[in-house]
């Protein structure tokens, strides 16, 4: 008999098989993955996700009976009371229980449950996030680098002794003095051992005497080669070498800015806050640390938690200029754009006190656009501030977006709207992917 | 069982403890191993192939549960399906692991897991490495559809195949051939004549030759040419296709690989190997019970033998009765866990009849059983049961009044025509054979199996294929199943398929499925 410990052999055979699963309900998945966002709150997207698929996506057909009528018997065990002649109810819903349940879930069609994954993290957003792409990011990303770290780029014949590539070194060298044919010390010593046992016979005979003089000439060339061929050749001698990289910040703050004057229904809030915690998701995918700020204006702007921001409701007028001011003023104070990718989501019905408008524009074209990464306005439609087919702010607005690329803007009617018009701000952008 | 049977063997030696505690080591193993070995093979007489015990992680052994048991596979989605299954019912508590699982192979694995207590590694190795290994090599299912000694090389083989198959045509293609073939796999296995042995170097050789044989047909002139189907076989006249095609044919995966106008070589291949171990897997579920059975019943006497030898102690001995007793319970119809029999509840249970019946009959023992009622040889008994019996022959034959009554087994019969069910038979003396009969007809391959034929190719016409499943009304395919089925065996054929669902008695065509030919 034998036996193997098997403990120590690689895990995870059936990730490959896994992986494979998810591929085939992609569609599924992805749908079960997206209403597991919406239900979701914004900062626990992401997290510990198990999500359940229609069983039907992965369903293996194959030939086989079910009972529907006729006759049939069946044993059972653990009889306490019965006798022969006994009838029994049917069990409810349909003769259920007692094993004529196949038959009846086989004509319902497939009888399964739904299938339970639970997604990692990175799986989740994957799927999530299957083709969308901040646009620009590369670009805009090292040009905000603070620091370089280096990174291992080959090796080099030159460097500091603690980068010193012992391994490769060694080999180079005993590669070098295998083919030069350096002997090896014990091969010296033996010769010189032989030497002085010949030396000590006297007296010596004629073939001895020639086996020492031999011996000596032998001595001498070992010598000399040793003494030539050095043990470690500085052409032997390999260096890690290290080259510095750029780092990109790997920090992203986010603005959550959102008008929650009397004129924004809950509604409307809900819808915001789907879109809120889309960015949300999408921009921890990308960044190790993603910090939120929540920013409610009404008439005047004030920084708020998460829980207060979308349900403590306020009313009064709207000015939008106050928020941007706000925003601005912790951008600069916390987190400083050399150190840090800024992102804003702006939420809004459009509405706003028309004298603010054209210093809102000015704000946001000369102030806040060159300091942040992207700037996202979502305006929630239905509400009493459209003129001629377009809010006030809506129109100074795209003004500014047709100047600037990181600029986008988009009108939301619905709930369905919410993910397309994500995908459609943040879609691959398609020009570059045709071009 | 208080008095100890005698197999004819010779008594195992009495020694010190083999180990105390739950911790083991690998010496604890081998000890207990040698002990467990000396009690087998001496006294019970067991006939085993080599054991190889594999200790596991609980992660592997998921790993291995996807497989069926098998340590080595071809990757393909469903396995993940499966493994996922597994992983979210025993991360959520809802299913145990095994503690072991045993491969019918030569050598013989056994996997166990690394958590078991010591006592439990001793019963495991009792219980597979001894019982169920016994089983395979004596029992005559066994012994006609598998060949233990080449499987393992085998998957190895056909993961290698499947592999270098998804370099070359992708894996898309690949995964379409593996998702139909494996739709038909239990219309992959031939039921009536046993499986040629596997001979690995020929399976290799012919893999070989038919990619040799590919590339020396490609050519790129001929390529662009659409595909001229059938070959030889469309100019033959009706009935002596039929003959030509070995048809009918009840093996639908057989027939595709040696008959489907437009699959490609490799397509063949990997239909065989699906075939191949379709075939390898066709005994299992028609002597589980047997199976089960004999493992627990060899493992009970072994370590009830160890314990009265003095090699484990009293906490070991009721570690080992509480663990099966939990393995050998057999809830009610009415007690939840579903209505089926527990296999190694009604297995073990029949064997320890068993060696009653021989060992002290009752007068109706005796009436029921006079072949082997008091004839002394209980184990010489149990092991000719072993080896000549599947689940259905094995009830049929040994299922005695007591067991019935033990069980307190009852009859229903479901008629859909009448509002209630009627209870026909309890455990008394008119129900005993009407009960026999009946749970014996539930292990019947015949009713867990659907079968279904080729029973026509249409040559002269359109290529369709023509299936027949052989049935009466009531008992019909799951409809949307069946189409989709047939959709996968239409894409293998490359024509239409048409599937009659015929009345076994009267002939009459009771419902019909096709499938148009694929794209």
């Amino acid at each position: 008999m034998d036996i193997i410990d098997r403990r120590p052999n690689p895990h995870g055979k059936n990730l490959e098989n896994r992986r494979r699963v998810l591929q085939r309900a992609r569609s599924a998945v992805q749908t079960a993955v997206r209403d597991a966002v919406a239900r979701g709150k914004i900062r626990e997207v992401g997290q510990g996700n198990a999500i359940s698929v229609p069983a039907d996506a992965l369903h293996e057909p194959s030939l086989h009976r079910v009972f529907s009528e006729g006759t049939r018997e069946i044993v059972l065990t653990g009889n306490r009371e019965f006798s022969r002649g006994d009838r029994l109810q049917r069990p409810p819903g349909g003769g259920g229980g007692q094993g004529s349940g196949a038959g009846q879930a086989g004509e319902q069609g497939g009888g399964e449950d739904s299938f339970r994954f639970v997604l990692s993290r990175d799986e989740f957003l994957d799927l999530f996030f299957d083709d969308l792409e901040l646009p620009d990011l590369l670009k805009r990303e090292i040009s905000t680098t603070e620091n370089g770290v280096p990174a291992r780029s080959g090796l080099s014949n030159e460097g500091a002794p603690s980068h010193l590539d012992l391994g490769r070194t060694m080999r180079r060298s005993i590669a070098r003095r295998l083919g030069l044919g350096r002997p090896k010390p014990a091969e010296l010593l033996e010769v010189e051992e032989r030497i002085a046992a010949l030396e000590a016979l006297r007296p010596a005979s004629p073939e001895e005497l020639e086996e020492l003089e031999g011996l000596r000439e032998r001595r001498g060339m070992l010598r000399q080669r040793l003494a030539r061929i050095p043990w470690v050749d500085p052409v032997d001698l390999r260096f890690r070498r290290y080259t510095i990289m750029p780092q990109p910040a790997t920090r992203a703050v986010m603005f959550c800015i959102m008008d929650v004057s009397g004129s924004m229904t809950e509604r409307m809030k809900d819808l915001a806050k789907q879109f809120f915690l889309l960015l949300h998701v999408f921009l921890e995918r990308r960044y190790k640390k993603v910090e939120i700020v929540f920013i409610r204006h009404a008439e005047s702007a004030e920084e708020v938690d998460e829980d207060t921001f979308f349900h403590d409701p306020r009313t009064g007028g709207t000015i939008v200029s106050s928020a941007l001011e706000l925003m601005r003023t912790i951008q600069r104070e916390r987190f400083p754009s050399a150190n840090w990718n800024i992102y804003v989501a702006q939420a809004s019905d459009g509405d706003n006190a028309s004298s603010d408008t054209t210093r809102t524009a000015s704000l946001l074209r000369d102030d806040i656009l060159p300091a942040v990464q992207y700037y996202a306005y979502i305006e929630i439609t239905g509400s009493g501030a459209v003129i001629r087919g377009e809010t006030d702010l809506w129109r100074s607005y795209r003004a500014i977006a047709d100047e600037n690329d990181h600029l986008a803007i988009r009108q939301v009617g619905d709930r369905k709207e919410i993910f397309p018009v994500f995908r459609d701000l943040f879609s691959r952008q398609r020009d570059t992917a045709e071009a | 069982m208080d008095q100890i049977i005698s197999g004819g063997g010779t008594p195992a030696r009495s020694g010190g403890l083999l180990y105390s505690g739950n911790d083991w080591n690998f010496q604890t193993i081998r000890d207990c191993y040698d002990a467990i070995e000396e009690i087998a093979h001496g006294e019970l007489g067991l006939e085993t192939y080599t054991n190889r015990v594999e200790i596991i992680t609980s992660e592997q052994m998921l790993d291995v549960y996807t497989a069926h048991g098998m340590p080595v596979g071809y990757k393909h989605w469903s396995f993940g399906k499966r493994f996922i299954g597994h992983e979210n019912a025993y991360r959520r508590g809802l299913m145990g692991l095994a503690y072991e699982v045993v491969i019918n192979s030569d050598p013989c694995i056994s996997y166990l897991m690394e958590e078991n207590s010591a006592t439990m590694q001793a019963l495991v190795i009792a219980h597979a490495a001894f019982g169920h290994n016994h089983f395979f090599r004596n029992n005559r299912l066994f012994r006609e559809w598998t060949d233990p000694s080449d499987i393992l090389d085998y998957l190895e083989f056909a993961r290698g195949y499947i592999a270098r198959c998804e370099e070359r045509h992708g894996q898309r293609a690949v995964e379409r051939v593996l998702d139909a073939a494996h739709a038909l796999q239990n219309q992959g296995v031939n039921r009536h004549s046993g499986a040629r042995k596997l001979d690995l170097k020929a399976e290799q050789q012919r893999a070989k030759e038919r990619r040799a044989y590919e590339d020396s047909i490609f050519n790129d002139l001929w390529r662009t040419l659409p595909t001229e189907a059938g070959g030889a076989d469309g100019a033959a006249e009706g009935g002596d296709a039929r003959r030509l095609l070995g048809l009918p044919e009840e093996n639908l995966l057989y027939f595709l690989e040696k008959n489907a106008p437009r699959l490609a070589p490799w397509e063949r291949e990997i239909i065989r190997i699906v075939r191949m171990i379709a075939q390898y897997f066709y005994p299992q579920p028609q002597v589980k019970m047997m199976n089960e059975g004999c493992a627990t019943w060899v493992h009970v006497y072994i370590m009830r033998r160890l314990h009265e030898l003095g090699r484990i102690d009293d906490a070991a001995y009721l570690e080992v009765i509480h663990s099966t007793s939990n393995v050998i319970n057999q809830p009610g119809f009415d007690m939840g866990g579903g209505a089926s029999f527990n296999p190694y509840a009604l297995g073990y249970a029949m064997m320890t009849d068993i060696v009653r019946i021989c060992t002290e009959p009752t007068a109706e023992d005796r009436a029921w059983f006079p072949d082997i009622a008091g004839n002394g040889d209980a184990i010489g008994t149990l092991r000719h049961a072993w080896a000549e019996y599947r689940d259905e022959s094995f009830i049929q034959q040994f299922l005695s009044p007591r067991v019935i009554r033990d069980f307190r087994m009852f009859r229903l019969s479901d008629d859909t025509a009448q509002p209630y069910l009627l209870v026909d038979a309890i455990h008394d003396e008119a129900g005993y054979r009407e009960i026999r009969r009946s749970l014996a007809r539930v292990y019947d391959p015949g009713t867990f199996y659907t079968e279904i034929e080729i029973v026509d190719v249409d040559l002269l016409g359109d290529r369709t294929l023509k299936l027949e499943h052989r049935t009466r009304a009531g008992q019909l395919l799951q409809a949307r199943d069946a189409r989709q089925t047939l959709d996968y065996l239409a894409a293998l054929w490359g024509y239409g398929v048409v599937l009659n669902e015929v009345d076994d008695q009267t002939g009459a065509v009771l419902a019909t499925h096709t499938a148009g030919p694929a794209q």
